[in-house]
C-alpha cells in the first residue's frame, strides 16, 4: 500500500529547475533513501513530500495528512526567543498532542534537553537546536517522517541518539531521508532514489 | 498560428472602430455650450477609466482562478491584465488632468472623485508591480500577486466611498461636471469611443500575453536542449 | 473552546511572551508616536486648527503601526517557524489572525499612552474618535498583518511593505478622521466598520496563499 506515489513530479522556480522528473513509490513501512550531491534537489523534494510546496508538473500522491506528517528540515523550525519547552507546548497545541506535558517531558529527556528545556533556544548549541527540531518532528507520533539531513547539524551524541531513535522508527513507521551519510542509514533502508 | 490571425482581426476592427469613435466625436456629436471643445475628452477620459476597472476586475478574476486551480498560465494573464490596466489607469490620470485644466484651469482637482481614486489606485498597482519584481518567480510570487490583485478589485469602491465621505471634510469647493445629460449622439459617440477602447485593450491584452508565451516558449526550448 | 479559537490563543499568546522577553517592538512604537507627535507641532503652523491635529493623529497611528507590522513576522523567520506553522495540522488563516490580535494589542498599548499625550499636547478626542480608533486599529492589524506577511515573501522586505499598505489605509484614514471631526461621526464609523468587515474576510480567505507554494 502506497503511502507516497510520485510520477514524472518536477518543481521549477521561475527559470530555474529545482528538481528534475522523478518517479518513485513508498509503500507504508518503508524507508526510502534520497541521495545526490548538493544541489539536485533533495530538499526541493523532501519539501514537496511534506507539503511545503506543490509540483509545477506531474502527480504526487501522499497518503497522510498533515496531523500524520513529521518534517526535519535544515533550519530547527523552532522560535529562538522561546525555551525549548515553549517551542514544544506551542506545537504540542497546534498538533493536538494528547497528554503534552508527559510527551514533551518524554522526548526533552530521551533527545538529553531535559535540563536545558527552561533555556531559550538561542543559546542552545547546534547539536541541541537540531535535537529540539527532532523533538518537534516526533512530538506528535507522525505515521510518516521526512527528515533532510538529519545527521548534517548533530555531534556524536545526538548522531547515536538519532540512530537509535531511527532505528525504532523504522519498524513501523514510513521514513523518507536524504542524507549524505548514507552508511547510517543504509541499513533501514528499503529504497533509494537518487537525484543527478 | 490562429491565434495570431485571431488578434490581427480584432486588432483591425478596434482600429476601424477607434477611427469611428474620433469621427463621432469631433464632428458629428454637437459641441459642449460651456466647456466647448475640450468638454470633447470626456467621450476619451471615461472610457478609459471604464477600461481601466474592466481590466483590474479581469486581473483580479485571472488571480482568482490561479488561486482556485494552481494553473500556472492565470499568473501570467492575471499579470498582463493589470499591466494593461495601469496604463490605461496613468491615461485616465493624463486625460483627466488635461480635462480639469481645460474646464477649469487646474491641472489637478482633488474634488474630482474619480481622479483621487486613480491616484490611490495607480500607487496600489505600482506597489503590484514592486511588488512582482521584489519576489523570486515561482508559485509564491504567483500567489502573492493574485492575492493583492484580488485586494485591488476590493478597494476599488471602498476607495471610492471613501473619497465620497472624504469631500464632506477636505473640500468645500465642489466643481460640477457636465456629461450627466447626454443627448442621442453624445452618448453614441460615447459608447463608440468606449467599445472602441475595449476592443484596444484586449488587443493590447492578446498581444502581451503572446509576447510572454513566446518568451516561455523559447525558454523551454533552451531548457529542452540543453538538459542533460 | 474550540479547537480554531484555541490554536489562535496558543499563536497570539506566543507572540506576546516574544515580546515580553525581547521589549524591542513595543517601546519602539511608543517612543516613535511621541517623537511623532511631537514633530507635529513643529510641522504645523500656529494658527492650524484642532481640525488639522486631528487629521495628523491618524498618520502618526497608521504610521507607528507600520513600524510595529515591519517586526510583525521576524521571529518567524529566524528559525524558519513559519514552515513550521504551516505544517500544522491547524487552519492556516489562524496563524494570521493570532498575529492579528498580538499585533493589536501592541498598537492598544501604543495608544494607551499616544491618545493621551494627543489630548495633552492638542485637542481633546471625543467619542467617536475613541470608536474610530477600535475599528482602524482593527483595519490596520488585519490587513496590515497579511501584507506584512506578503511582504516578508519580497527581497525588500522593510521597503516594501508602506508601499504595499498604505493605499490600503487611506480609507482607514478618512474614515478616521472623519470620526473625529465631522459632525456626523456615525457615518464613518460605519464606514470603517464596512471597510473592516471587507477586508478581514478577505485577508481571512486569501492568508493561506500567501504562506504556501
Amino acid at each position: 500500500m502506497s503511502v507516497i506515489s510520485a510520477r514524472d513530479v518536477e518543481k521549477r522556480y521561475g527559470q530555474t529547475w529545482a528538481l528534475r522528473a522523478v518517479s518513485f513509490e513508498l509503500e507504508r513501512g518503508g524507508c526510502l533513501l534520497v541521495t545526490g550531491p548538493n544541489g539536485s534537489g533533495k530538499t526541493t523534494l523532501l519539501r514537496l513530500v511534506a507539503g511545503l510546496a506543490t509540483p509545477t508538473r506531474g502527480r504526487l500522491e501522499i497518503d497522510s495528512d498533515r496531523s500524520q506528517l513529521g518534517y526535519l528540515a535544515h533550519e530547527p523550525l523552532v522560535y529562538r526567543d522561546l525555551t525549548g519547552l515553549e517551542n514544544l507546548d506551542l506545537y504540542g497545541r497546534l498538533y493536538r498532542v494528547s497528554e503534552r506535558r508527559e510527551r514533551i517531558g518524554m522526548l526533552l529527556e530521551r533527545f538529553g534537553l531535559w535540563e536545558a528545556r527552561g533555556q531559550r533556544v538561542s543559546t542552545y548549541s547546534r547539536g541541541m537546536t537540531q535535537r529540539l527540531a527532532l523533538c518537534r518532528a516526533l512530538l506528535h507520533e507522525p505515521r510518516l517522517l521526512v527528515l533532510d539531513e538529519p545527521y548534517a547539524a548533530l555531534d556524536e551524541d545526538g548522531a547515536a541518539l538519532l540512530d537509535r531513535e531511527l532505528e525504532d522508527l523504522a519498524r513501523d513507521r514510513t521514513l523518507v531521508v536524504s542524507t549524505h551519510d548514507v552508511e547510517r542509514v543504509v541499513s533501514l533502508e528499503t529504497a533509494r532514489l537518487a537525484l543527478a | 498560428m490562429s491565434l495570431n490571425r485571431n488578434v490581427a482581426a480584432i486588432a483591425v476592427g478596434a482600429a476601424g472602430l477607434m477611427a469611428l469613435a474620433l469621427a463621432m466625436v469631433f464632428f458629428v456629436a454637437p459641441e459642449d455650450a460651456d466647456q466647448g471643445i475640450s468638454q470633447k475628452i470626456f467621450y476619451f477620459h471615461v472610457p478609459i477609466a471604464l477600461t481601466a476597472y474592466a481590466c483590474f476586475g479581469t486581473g483580479a478574476w485571472k488571480g482568482l482562478r490561479l488561486l482556485w486551480t494552481g494553473a500556472e498560465r492565470y499568473d501570467l494573464e492575471s499579470y498582463t491584465a493589470i499591466h494593461q490596466g495601469t496604463i490605461f489607469g496613468a491615461l485616465t490620470l493624463l486625460t483627466g488632468s488635461i480635462w480639469a485644466k481645460a474646464s477649469w484651469g487646474v491641472w489637478w482637482a482633488w474634488s474630482s472623485n474619480q481622479l483621487v481614486l486613480f491616484l490611490v489606485l495607480f500607487l496600489f498597482y505600482c506597489a503590484y508591480f514592486m511588488l512582482r519584481f521584489s519576489v523570486e518567480p515561482g508559485t509564491r510570487r504567483a500567489r502573492v500577486s493574485a492575492v493583492y490583485a484580488l485586494f485591488g478589485v476590493a478597494l476599488i469602491p471602498i476607495s471610492f466611498l471613501a473619497i465620497r465621505l472624504a469631500n464632506d471634510f477636505i473640500h468645500p469647493t465642489v466643481f460640477t461636471r457636465h456629461g450627466a445629460q447626454m443627448t442621442g449622439t453624445m452618448l453614441a459617440a460615447f459608447w463608440v469611443s468606449w467599445a472602441a477602447l475595449l476592443l484596444l485593450a484586449f488587443v493590447m491584452y492578446r498581444v502581451e500575453l503572446i509576447g510572454k508565451h513566446i518568451d516561455a516558449n523559447l525558454r523551454d526550448l533552451r531548457d529542452i536542449l540543453t538538459a542533460r | 473552546m474550540s479547537a480554531y479559537a484555541a490554536d489562535v490563543a496558543a499563536l497570539a499568546r506566543k507572540d506576546l511572551r516574544l515580546e515580553l522577553r525581547a521589549k524591542d517592538t513595543l517601546p519602539a512604537m511608543l517612543l516613535f508616536v511621541l517623537a511623532t507627535l511631537v514633530v507635529f507641532h513643529f510641522a504645523l503652523p500656529p494658527d492650524a486648527g484642532d481640525d488639522a491635529a486631528y487629521g495628523l493623529l491618524w498618520v502618526a497611528l497608521v504610521f507607528t503601526a507600520l513600524l510595529g507590522l515591519g517586526r510583525a513576522w521576524v521571529p518567524e523567520r529566524e528559525g524558519a517557524a513559519l514552515d513550521g506553522l504551516v505544517l500544522a495540522p491547524c487552519d492556516r488563516s489562524a496563524i494570521w489572525l493570532g498575529k492579528a490580535l498580538a499585533t493589536l494589542a501592541f498598537l492598544v498599548a501604543a495608544e494607551v499612552v499616544a491618545l493621551p499625550a494627543f489630548a495633552l499636547f492638542f485637542a481633546p478626542l471625543r467619542g467617536t474618535a475613541l470608536l474610530g480608533v477600535v475599528l482602524v486599529d482593527i483595519g490596520i492589524c488585519t490587513v496590515g498583518s497579511l501584507v506584512s506577511a506578503m511582504a516578508a515573501s519580497s527581497r525588500t522586505r522593510e521597503l516594501i511593505l508602506p508601499l504595499l499598505f498604505l493605499p490600503l489605509a487611506i480609507p482607514l484614514i478618512v474614515g478616521g478622521v472623519g470620526s473625529s471631526i465631522s459632525p456626523d461621526g456615525g457615518k464613518y464609523l460605519l464606514f470603517l466598520a464596512l471597510y473592516d468587515g471587507v477586508f478581514s474576510i478577505l485577508s481571512w480567505a486569501s492568508f493561506e496563499y500567501v504562506v504556501t507554494e
